[in-house]
């Protein structure tokens, strides 16, 4: 009984696969690293506000397709490495796996509600920044420090921001 | 095999994903070399819509003036209101152009005065990471501008571009913890290395601790590095100490960013310059002209010229002037001395002329 429960869950979450039009994830996508590329200028504080890491966790949370998840985020790292000046593939391959672990989790969990995607926008921040550094360190061999309470954070402004951004991008 | 691999799907999708990014990464990193075609694509796409933006942001305050002087209004009251808010924002308008103008007319200056051969640009974005200080520059290798070349301000060194594309290219900020560049200090002449920390404060590295580097000492490009011409300001010390080891501790504050970035001059053709004697010098003193005479006070004390200010100039004028009235000249023996306990009469001020018509 409750593993037919269990499933029956499981099926109406997987209905519930969110379809985007290719334009539309596109253009968000590309607004997004936009946004990265021209706002700090004038606001540098805006600078630690990932929002191609967050635009990658959404589309990824509500595709719940790791494949999907994969595809997103190697893209979108790609593009972001292309405007950075470190090697091509760092944050690729940082935001591949922010990608697959979200359409992962989307999985499991209920995605919609505003205080699960608040914890995974923090839980992915974190992640992303970390892992961005200790490829940065080992396979560059970059001297860059990690402080874990500024990206602690910076991880808790940015969750702030995801709330009501996927709110926003629930409408597409 | 082909279960395996159905079964797994998402799996290997992943590590396919990660495996190929890994070879071009080691690729890029062991060949010193790049994968130029995505970042030309990439750029082309980016920058001409960040160049829309800055265009659209530059004329928005000349929409908003507008916007309010056609905005028709009933009341006197809110026709005030209304006026004053135009006046602000044109004001603020005004000031933007002001400053604008004005940057733009040192550069040129500079531009004219500089040996170098220099290009005008403009910054339209900024590279992306948290911890990233590259810019992007809205004149590519259409104009001429090629990868190493120098960018500079009036006020000192910026940073070098590391990537041309055709419609932009990429410049990295002396404030990165990668770039590196040779400088001399101005007054020994000692040479180090100049290198960003990630924040606004740069450190001169490879300084011997017996050399002598003063607090607000100006350091100038050394042209070691081939990359920026000799002579160029790059900024003043602002804490020089004993390092740990064999080397100095001397932190930087770099001129070229103080004022904030809009505009830079690329350098396409640089000209060594030698290190100038004389201090940089700071933003020109400006002084009012000398306060007019307060006649009242002169009269209070006994002054006739503004000439007469301490207490032995004005004791001075007091006993000529007694001598004066009672006809006593000093120096030649009288009948009397002069009274001194008497005051004598103030001075008459000039007769005002009558006006010509």
């Amino acid at each position: 009984m409750i593993s037919e429960s269990g499933d029956l869950l499981l099926r109406r979450r997987q209905r519930k696969q969110y379809r985007f039009r290719p334009a539309a994830l596109v253009l968000v996508s590309f607004a997004a690293i936009l946004f990265q590329v021209y706002v700090p200028r004038f606001v540098e504080q805006l600078s630690y506000l990932e929002l191609p890491l967050l635009v990658t966790v959404y589309f990824s949370l509500m595709r719940r397709e790791p494949v999907a998840g994969v595809l997103i985020g190697s893209s979108i790292g790609l593009v972001q490495d292309s405007l950075s000046h470190n090697p091509l593939g760092m944050f690729g391959i940082v935001k591949t796996l922010v990608g697959y672990f979200a359409a992962s989790v989307s999985q499991r969990f209920d995605v919609e509600n505003m205080t699960i995607r608040f914890l995974l926008g923090f839980f992915f921040f974190f992640f992303h920044q970390f892992f961005y550094w200790v490829l940065a360190s080992t396979l560059l061999g970059q001297q860059v420090g990690f402080d874990a309470l500024q990206t602690l954070f910076f991880g808790l402004l940015n969750a702030a921001v995801a709330v009501p951004l996927f709110r926003v991008l629930d409408r597409l | 095999m082909e279960t395996f691999l159905n079964r797994y799907r998402n799996l290997t999708v992943l590590l396919v994903a990660l495996l190929a990014q890994l070879v071009l990464l080691a690729y890029q990193v062991r060949s010193h070399g790049d994968v130029r075609l995505i970042r030309v694509w990439a750029v082309t796409g980016v920058m001409p819509l960040a160049r829309v933006l800055e265009g659209v942001r530059s004329n928005t305050f000349g929409f908003f003036r507008e916007y309010f002087v056609l905005l028709d209004v009933r009341t006197e009251n809110e026709r005030l209101k209304k006026e004053l808010g135009t006046l602000k924002m044109e004001n603020q308008f005004l000031k933007t152009e002001l400053a604008t103008a004005d940057r733009a007319q040192a550069l040129a200056a500079f531009q004219s005065r500089s040996p170098s051969r220099t290009l005008a640009a403009r910054i339209i974005g900024t590279g992306t990471g948290a911890n990233s200080k590259v810019v992007f520059l809205d004149r590519g290798s259409n104009f001429g501008v090629g990868k190493g070349m120098a960018v500079v301000t009036p006020d000192g060194i910026v940073g070098k571009v590391i990537a041309s594309y055709p419609t932009a290219s990429q410049v990295i900020l002396i404030t990165d913890p990668s770039f590196a560049a040779g400088v001399i200090s101005q007054k020994n002449r000692i040479h180090g290395t100049l290198k960003g920390q990630g924040h606004s404060i740069c450190m001169i590295d490879y300084i011997q601790n017996e050399e002598n580097v003063a607090v607000s000492e100006w350091f100038y490009t050394s042209g070691d590095d081939r990359v920026f011409p000799k002579g160029l300001p790059v900024g003043q010390v602002k804490i020089s100490r004993q390092g740990k080891m064999f080397f100095k501790e001397v932190l930087l504050v770099p001129s070229g960013l103080q004022q904030g970035l809009e505009e830079v001059l690329i350098v396409l053709e640089g000209v060594h310059q030698d290190i100038p004697e004389v201090p940089q010098t700071q933003q020109p003193l400006h002084l009012l002209p000398a306060p007019p005479r307060d006649p009242a006070s002169g009269e209070a004390h006994g002054v006739l010229s503004g000439n007469l200010s301490t207490d032995a100039d004005q004791m001075l004028d007091r006993y000529k002037r007694i001598g004066e009235t009672q006809g006593h000249t000093y120096g030649v023996a009288g009948p009397k001395p002069p009274n001194f306990n008497v005051t004598p009469e103030p001075p008459k001020p000039p007769r005002a002329e009558p006006a010509k018509p």
